[in-house]
């Protein structure tokens, strides 16, 4: 079969490219090829309300099945792209079907990396990236006690955040001096360890994991490197994804950890672009060092870069990230990319369960993370686009709206 | 199940039944309205599901400091995934504002 549009990768990213395409008018042959059986949906509830049960699956698709029949989207779940041949146009699926395309545009996203240890993968270990994941973890639910979480990163926090609530036993280990530690500052770890510790999760630092021990079937507990042995019927893994794009840099396309693309998400073979968690982009916001943006802001953000660059429209690439967490009743928004800062302002009280935390690079604020403190997530956005030069004893005044230094700098 | 007018941005209207129990946000993408991105799914963290509604209502807190991030406010606008539909909402009218 050809396509003039061949989408591979069926989550946020891809399903933005085919629903802008057709909102821009564009006519040509559109098809989204998935690795899952689902309908696109959702990701971020896996680990909020749909791991919780206050979502059902229909309320997070990203699009209900009608709408991709009425658009003459052509949907291809359960196939996984394992080959690209860039100078014939054409992809090939795990199962040998084969697909010819005019443009091709790459969004299989990441895996859930797993754990490389011995026990890995006995029955009752689970990543939480799909929905089957999801699915898996709340059916053997019921029937646990107690749970190891392994990974101290959003999925990771979110996922014990939610089984304290189901009123699991938790204990949380992470292999950092902290918390969060790849994506926001100290104080922000901090006060995410102190909340999780609050809400009853045995949150450990420094945990090295030996292996995960199990009965012949199923885990039993997690050895840590010093000998201490943790009982538990289920261990969630959120370690991290590996980009999803072996098949890319097989057919010559420049990458390593992702797929190297341009400020048009362009890779470096023709006809072929790449977008959201495995694209390896100079981010404005980041220096302009290359980067990857594991988030729904960056997906959604490269898909409509990519429908307008497909529909005679091209735009670089430009978004201020964003991305929100929430846990209990904590609410994480946050706003440009911390990575890199040298120093950090705190805004507010954490003990008031209110604050937000900005960052600066050479004197410019270059992100902020907000706490139940929407206000300065609205406000602070101007200072990231603007890489506002601020008076830090300025943006530790609460008395200061974010908006004043805004309209200052 | 109330019957809801939208306005796309080309102008055009239409009138379509949407479910009560759900929110305004995923009438509008159940029902095809492509304009509205909400990105966050929903959950009240971002603004990318701004309508403008006749007759208005207010506006929460929250909802009120997200709208500040568009430049087409109007007192008419809020996020439409803060509105849970009920029989009440039988009559209103949406508009899709302009592309932030």
């Amino acid at each position: 079969m050809q396509h003039d549009v061949l989408i591979v990768g069926a989550g946020h990213g891809g399903a933005q490219v085919a629903v802008t395409l057709r909102q821009r008018g564009y006519t040509g042959g559109i098809a989204l090829i998935g690795d899952e059986p689902e309908l696109p949906y959702e990701r971020p509830p896996l680990t909020k309300d749909y791991l919780s049960g206050a979502k059902p699956f229909e309320r997070i698709l990203i699009r209900p099945a009608a709408f991709w029949q009425a658009r003459g989207v052509t949907l291809l779940p359960g196939r996984r792209v394992v080959a690209v041949d860039a100078a014939a146009h054409t992809v090939t699926t795990a199962g040998g079907e084969v697909f010819g395309y005019g443009q091709l545009v790459w969004a299989a996203g990441g895996r859930a990396r797993r754990l490389a240890c011995s026990g890995g993968d006995l029955a009752g270990v689970h990543t939480v990236r799909t929905r089957a994941d999801a699915d898996a973890l709340r059916a053997e639910l019921p029937a646990v006690e107690r749970v190891v979480v392994i990974g101290g990163g959003y999925v990771g926090l979110e996922a014990a955040a939610v089984l304290r609530a189901a009123g699991k036993p938790v204990v949380l280990l992470e292999q950092a001096d902290r918390v969060l530690g790849r994506v926001a500052g100290e104080a922000l770890s901090r006060f995410y360890e102190d909340e999780h510790r609050a809400q009853g999760v045995d949150l450990r630092l420094g945990a090295q994991v030996q292996d995960v021990v199990g009965d012949g079937r199923r885990v039993t507990g997690v050895r840590l490197a010093d000998g201490a042995l943790i009982p538990a019927q289920m261990v969630v893994v959120g370690i991290g994804i590996t980009p999803a794009v072996e098949p890319l840099l097989a057919a010559g396309a420049e990458g390593g950890d992702g797929v190297v693309v341009d400020a048009f998400c362009r890779t470096s073979l023709p006809d072929i672009r790449a977008i959201g968690d495995c694209a390896l982009h100079a981010n404005a916001y980041a220096a302009g060092r290359r980067t990857r943006l594991e988030s729904v802001q960056n997906a959604n953000d490269m898909a409509i870069t990519v429908a307008k660059a497909l529909t005679g429209a091209a735009e670089p690439y430009h978004a201020v990230p964003w991305f929100w967490s929430n846990q209990y009743d904590l609410k994480l928004q946050t706003v440009g990319l911390s990575a890199g800062h040298d120093a950090a302002v705190l805004r507010g009280d954490p003990a008031a369960r209110s604050f937000s935390i900005v960052y600066f690079r050479a004197g410019r604020v270059v992100a902020l993370d907000c706490v139940n403190a929407i206000r300065d997530y609205t406000q602070g956005r101007a200072l990231v686009e603007g890489g506002a030069r601020c008076d830090p004893a300025a943006v530790a005044d609460v008395s200061v709206p974010l908006k004043d230094l805004a309209a200052a700098a | 199940m109330p019957i809801i007018t939208v306005v796309s941005r080309d102008g055009t209207g239409r009138a379509v039944e949407m479910d009560t129990g759900t929110t305004l946000m995923e009438g509008l993408r159940d029902h095809g309205f492509d304009e509205v991105l909400a990105m966050c799914g929903g959950c009240c963290s971002c603004a990318t599901c701004h309508v403008y509604v006749e007759p208005a209502s207010t506006a929460t807190e929250e909802e009120d400091e997200l709208l500040a991030l568009s430049a087409h406010r109007r007192d008419t606008s809020r996020l439409s995934c803060q509105i849970t539909l009920t029989p009440d909402h039988d009559g209103l009218r949406v508009e899709i504002p302009p592309e932030d």
